[in-house]
């Protein structure tokens, strides 16, 4: 087992890499949409090895209790959204939206971005993990202007702007830092090495750190999605491909997250620096309350659950802003459950789409009746992120607000409404979209229901009874985060 | 290490945020692209010194990209493009030039402060270094925030992009600046070129944001 650990640590790496090399030049789509599956199956399978064998720390590389979260959850969304997209991507190009260049073009790009997000978790280096986060955003942008709509690239061009000015700021907080660690650890690589820094961060100019924490939190911020800084990720979500609205929610803002907990880690170990916790819970709570609101007058159904996403991020930040070992545990699961369930009903809503040919929720109704499977996975994944029980966001949920309740009851108390308003407003969309009289087109839909159901199956299980063993895990990584 | 001659290295950096101002009020596109070109042969300068004085040889080739790549290559291409889509002489309306002005200098001396107070640490030289490159940073948002036009963003973006790579190199000894610095250049490349070129184009008769602006998702 450990002998093979180092392999699967570079499998990560090279699978992707590989498979965007030969999806780029392979022609046909049904071979190229396999291979994609294949890839991220591979992906998965190194990542559970990885679970069990840890190689040791290199300068440029690590895995620890803490990405290894991160890395599983995000290899098998990985794999069970190319499942989806597989059978999504046939629709396509039947329907002309997209040709088949597009296609070679679109699951090279897939794998592409695969390759960043796992550079940017396993990275040591706090330069390569933001060359991963930055490779994997600019991938997502590429593919959400791949429809070439009007809609779609003006999406495109927001989110490039905003996303490289995101970019921009989080490596200048990356270069604070390596400012800061340098009188300490010495000039060189040494001054980037996460596991050194966080060893060292002590010894560091407390003011610098504070300076580079505000640019960080602003940089990542801006790809987490929080909401001063949110306004790329609706328009991102409702034009770009389902699959890649899958992603993004499911893994891209999760990725942001966990390099913005590594500079929390940093930070917390520095008697001199203020609380980043402080400020990551107050983004966070204006994340959801701004959200919460704003999802009241959405009209188009991937717009929706966008929001859906920003306010579950909101919620994520300020269960990890607040801290302390519950919290950190409730933020951890949040985040997992969210994944699981927000690409689950990506993948609803994406063939719910395709067959209605719209995305606007006043042209859907009756899913329920005219496609029972397709309607009921869609309920299903609806009440979960709306935190209803039996689903596990509704345990992560009630500790969150019970833990804050004890030590910040005003804030604990605006959380529960922001979380109060949002269900309300994704009942009533639910009721209209899945309910009564069936609108608009209801011929037959070829979709694939295993990744949906799989993921509601996860986030009902988890709901029910959660395995000792990942509670252990999980309670590790939590005391890890401070 | 002696001290290194520092008056060159700052006034290389402070000629940066002076082509940064000067960009910020040009409302006249095909001269806004030229002083892009400017920043950039300035930031070569500047690079180029700092190789000579941290004896990092490695950084000459974040100067000679700068220089080839975004002093000559890009501006090239993108006057050849607005040529081509007929904008070349047009006249922006940047917002009110004089409130720009003063939020830049706001901008400024906001920038130095914060750096200032902060990194009372760090050698003089990489301390003033990197308070102007974070004054080149806020006056590239600046730029990007009072333009409408998509070309002008970029150059907004552009002169945003070399003020980190002033801070990168004024860091000694950061190590990844030059594949940073490359990976920003091949960056751009692909903006301008592909997306920007090949499908705005494609799609718009004009590149005025404000076009693209009259769609938000929600009124179709």
């Amino acid at each position: 087992m450990t002998a093979l650990a180092p392999i699967a640590m570079q499998a990560l790496l090279v699978t992707p890499a590989l498979a965007a090399a030969v999806l780029a030049v392979l022609p046909g789509y049904r071979a190229a949409a396999r291979l994609n599956v294949a890839a991220s199956l591979l992906s998965l399978l190194a990542a559970l090895l990885l679970l069990g064998a840890r190689p040791a720390p290199s300068p440029l590389f690590l895995v620890d209790d803490l990405n290894i979260v991160f890395l599983v959850l995000n290899s098998f969304v990985g794999l069970t959204t190319s499942v989806f997209s597989a059978s999504y991507i046939g629709h396509e190009l039947e329907t002309e939206h997209l040709t088949r260049t597009h296609l070679r073009f679109y699951h090279a790009i897939y794998q592409l971005m695969m390759f960043g997000m796992n550079l940017a978790l396993i990275a040591n280096s706090i330069g390569l993990m933001w060359v991963g986060v930055e490779l994997a955003t600019l991938s997502t942008v590429v593919m959400v202007g791949i429809y070439r709509t009007h809609a779609a690239i003006e999406a495109a061009w927001k989110y490039f702007i905003l996303g490289s000015v995101g970019i921009a700021l989080a490596l200048f907080g990356t270069i604070l830092v390596y400012l800061a660690a340098r009188p300490v650890l010495g000039t060189g690589v040494p001054a980037m090495e996460w596991t050194l820094l966080v060893r060292q961060s002590g010894a560091m100019e407390p003011a610098l750190l504070n300076v580079a924490f505000v640019f960080l939190l602003l940089g990542y911020g801006t790809k987490v999605g929080l909401v001063p800084l949110h306004a790329w990720l609706p328009d991102a979500h409702a034009e770009g491909p389902t699959p890649i609205s899958a992603v993004l929610s499911g893994l891209l803002l999760n990725v942001a997250l966990y390099a913005l907990l590594r500079f929390k880690i940093l930070l917390a170990g520095n008697q001199g620096a203020v609380d980043p916790g402080v400020l990551m819970a107050a983004l966070g709570l204006l994340s959801v309350l701004f959200a919460a609101l704003m999802l009241y007058r959405r009209r188009d159904i991937k717009r929706l659950f966008a929001y859906s996403s920003i306010e579950h991020m909101g919620i994520i930040v300020f269960a990890f802003g607040m801290g302390g070992p519950l919290a950190n545990f409730a933020g951890l699961l949040q985040m997992t459950l969210h994944s699981l369930t927000k690409s689950a009903i990506f993948f609803s809503v994406g063939h719910t789409a395709q067959v209605k040919g719209t995305q606007r929720i006043s042209e859907i109704g009756g899913l329920t009746a005219s496609h029972p499977l397709l309607g009921w996975s869609l309920v299903a994944g609806v009440a979960a992120i709306a935190g209803l029980p039996p689903f596990g966001i509704f345990m992560s949920e009630f500790l969150i607000v019970s833990t804050s309740f004890a030590r910040g009851p005003f804030l604990a108390a605006a959380l529960a409404l922001g979380l109060l308003v949002a269900f309300g407003a994704l009942l009533t969309r639910l009721a209209s979209v899945a309910f009564g009289e069936p609108r608009g087109p209801v011929g037959p839909v070829k979709a694939s229901y295993l990744p949906s159901f799989a993921h509601l199956g996860l986030v009902l299980g988890a709901g029910i009874y959660l395995p000792p063993p990942l509670v252990a895990w999980f309670q590790h990584v939590a005391v890890l985060l401070g | 290490m002696t001290l290194p001659p520092l008056d060159t290295a700052h006034m290389l950096a402070g000629g940066l945020v002076l082509v940064s101002f000067m960009m910020l009020y040009q409302d006249r596109l095909s001269a806004l692209i030229n002083l892009l070109a400017l920043h950039a042969l300035v930031l070569s300068l500047a690079v180029a010194w700092q190789a000579w004085i941290q004896d990092a040889p490695e950084l000459i080739i974040t100067a000679v990209t700068a220089l080839g790549f975004k002093a000559i290559a890009i501006p090239v291409a993108l006057q050849r493009m607005i040529k081509r889509l007929g904008i070349h002489r047009e006249i922006e309306s940047v917002v009110g030039i004089s409130a720009t002005m003063l939020a830049g200098i706001g901008l400024v001396a906001l920038a130095l402060v914060v750096m200032l107070r902060t990194t009372a640490s760090a050698t003089p030289l990489a301390r003033e270094d990197i308070a102007l490159a974070l004054s080149v940073i806020l006056l590239g948002m600046l730029i990007m925030v009072t333009r409408r036009n998509a070309v002008s963003q970029v150059a907004g973006f552009m002169s945003l992009e070399n003020g980190l790579v002033l801070a990168a190199t004024g860091a000694q000894g950061m190590p990844l600046v030059v594949e940073i610095s490359v990976a920003f250049s091949i960056l751009i490349a692909f903006i301008v070129i592909g997306i920007f070129l090949f499908r705005i184009r494609e799609r718009f008769d004009t590149v005025e944001v404000q076009a693209l602006d009259q769609f938000r998702g929600e009124r179709r």
